[in-house]
């Protein structure tokens, strides 16, 4: 345990800070290429989707592959707000400028709509195991692709048109925040138990973990959070339709995690980063986005099965840690 | 109901398809007593903890804990409600560091909810510094407490069962039960054991149930013994009654019973 007033975390937000600043004056000053810009924002969105599929498939133990469902709702129930209700909300909005608090309500509504998606998937999707899960979460995506496809009222597959009200300062805090929140949760007692499901779970029941609500927390805390990212994402691009959010997407951000290593906050956020960094250089070249994500699979298995930092974090530990303790970070 | 009563069950049944692996047992503990359940192998008594814990459901009969039936619930609400166990083939969460067993089993008693854990709030730090403390305090009864950080399946066998031991005593249970805790014990080791689980029942004031397998042993620490066979109670008494009981003597037959 750490102090919140420490050091360390003195530390990291002075480098988290800066990194913003930096970005944001650049972008500001129109020097950054916009190609480069969009690729932020998407890096941004793909952190907070690998950090939160790793709660539930890395910390909790269980295996959905339907993540880009949740990244769907909460991306179509964000542009209800922000597109389809918006005319009828702006007049209640005593602002010069209501964008932002547009922009903030249709996040928490996309977040809840997702995160109440979760509960419910997890609820009945619990007695099953291993293989079975993960064929009910990829039905579950399936269904939410096919639900939205077939919803006149949000642009069945044409999708809907969204203003870009999404900026840099939105991505970068609200990613920030989701993943400082989903470490404060793992590193908590409710994050312990949902660690011992996945270690051990007939060992977790019999030391009192209710197995059942903690793998329905999971669920609903990463689907909430899935739910965020859409928002995000939606309110940036213009456009989306519910292709967007496939099944494909849903194996990308699985390639994140257990690239960066299952367990591991750090690995999913440097998985989201190195992904996204190579479909953006392969953009010219889509087919060999699938080659390379293959090999880099393929070698990090042979060379280092669980992953890039399979459970460990990167940690400033060494500076002012005085009892030599570690793995706590 | 009597006061002094712990746990009591009534023709306790469970078949496995046509195997009846545990056939009409009453066994009943009083508050404070350290009881032995002993048999030759596949005689029920895991079977038994299990039913116990409610990992299975009874074919027939009935559990009684405290005073309250325990049909229908889950493990953990088992647990919750005092009975704390350990495993005959060890289930330490292998991967997790001492300290962090220890803390899971805990859990139940998380002083701090989720909101505090996801904002830091000043509950959080409070909860983590109990458990910390507490953590500590049981491993460094198990002698364990150097070894804190180390991940769990990394230590040798022997403290590997003593974390067993105290991360079930983390629970906080009234009743504890214990499948072969000296099972790939040395002697000498053995020896500490079952010292040790003599002087945790008078620190925690708790009642025990002991799986053994060696006969000596629980003769040495038991009070009172029951004595399993093909799921069925054939004796019951105290160690000297059990020694010379000649039905206890047929079924370890071929094993030296001293
Ligand atoms: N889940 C199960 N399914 C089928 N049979 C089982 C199951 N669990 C136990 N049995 C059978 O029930 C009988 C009793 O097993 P149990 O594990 O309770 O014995 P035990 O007294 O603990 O033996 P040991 O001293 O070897 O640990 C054995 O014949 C065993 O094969
Ligand atoms: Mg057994």
């Amino acid at each position: 345990m750490q102090k919140l007033f420490s050091f360390k975390n003195g530390i990291i937000l002075v480098a988290v800070l800066a990194f913003y600043a930096v970005i944001q004056f650049t972008i500001s000053q129109d020097i950054m290429p916009p190609f480069v810009t969009l690729n932020l924002m998407l890096i941004c969105v793909y952190v907070i989707m690998a950090v939160s599929l790793n709660l539930i498939n890395g910390f909790t133990g269980q295996f959905s592959i339907g993540h880009a469902g949740f990244m769907s709702v909460g991306a179509f129930m964000s542009a209800i707000i922000t597109a389809k209700l918006a005319p009828k909300i702006i007049p209640y909005i005593p602002l010069h400028d209501p964008k932002p608090v547009l922009l903030l309500l249709g996040l928490i509504f996309g977040a809840l709509v997702a995160g109440i998606a979760g509960f419910l998937i997890g609820l009945p999707t619990l007695r099953l195991r291993g293989d079975y899960l993960a064929i009910a979460t990829l039905g579950f995506g399936e269904i939410v692709r096919i639900v939205f496809l077939n919803s006149d009222y949000l642009g069945s597959a044409a999708g809907l048109t969204l203003p870009r009200i999404a900026t840099w300062p939105w991505f970068f805090f609200v990613t920030v925040i989701s993943v400082a929140l989903i470490h404060n949760f793992v590193r908590s007692t409710h994050g312990r138990a949902c660690i011992s499901v996945r270690e051990n779970e007939i060992a977790a029941e019999a030391m009192g973990v209710n197995t059942t609500r903690y793998k329905v927390l999971a669920f609903s805390i990463g689907a909430f959070f899935a739910g965020a990212a859409g928002a995000l994402y939606a309110n940036y691009m213009y456009i989306i339709q519910p292709s967007t959010f496939g099944f494909l997407k849903s194996f990308d951000i699985l390639v994140m995690v257990v690239l960066g290593g299952m367990g591991s906050i750090t690995g999913s956020v440097v998985g989201a980063v190195v992904m996204t960094s190579i479909s953006a250089l392969l953009a010219d070249y889509p087919q060999w986005r699938l080659v390379i994500t293959a090999i880099l699979l393929v070698a990090m298995m042979l060379f280092r099965p669980k992953g890039l930092l399979g459970n460990k974090e990167f940690s400033l530990n060494f500076l002012g840690r005085k009892d030599g303790r570690n793995g706590d970070a | 109901m009597d006061a002094m009563e712990m746990l009591k069950t009534e023709k306790l049944s469970k078949a496995f398809g046509g195997l009846k692996a545990v056939a009409d047992v009453d066994i009943h503990l009083d508050k404070g007593e350290l009881v032995g359940l002993i048999g030759p192998n596949g005689a029920g008594k895991t079977t038994i903890f299990n039913l116990l814990t409610s990992v299975y459901e009874p074919s027939e009969g009935k559990i009684v804990f405290q005073d309250k039936s325990i049909a229908g619930l889950k493990p953990y609400q088992v647990t919750q409600r005092g009975m704390a166990r350990t495993f005959q083939n060890i289930r330490l969460f292998a991967d997790l560091t001492v300290s962090d067993n220890v803390k899971i089993a805990y859990h139940q008693h998380a002083s701090y909810g989720v909101f505090s854990a996801l904002l830091r709030l000043p509950g959080y730090y409070k909860g983590e510094r109990e458990f910390e403390q507490n953590a500590l305090e049981l491993l460094k009864i198990f002698k364990l407490d150097h070894k804190r950080n180390e991940i769990a399946k990394n230590l040798p066998y022997g403290e590997q069962r003593r974390l067993e031991i105290a991360r079930a005593l983390a629970a906080k249970p009234k009743l504890l039960l214990l499948d072969e805790p000296a099972a790939g014990m040395n002697p000498q080791e053995t020896k500490e054991l079952m010292e040790l689980i003599g002087w945790i029942r008078k620190e925690f004031d708790l009642t025990i149930l002991l799986i053994e397998h060696d006969m000596s042993l629980v003769m040495g620490v038991c009070e009172r013994i029951y004595v399993l066979d093909y799921g069925l109670v054939i004796a019951a008494g105290n160690p000297a009654e059990i020694k010379s009981n000649p039905k206890v003597i047929e079924a370890y037959l071929g094993e030296e019973v001293h």
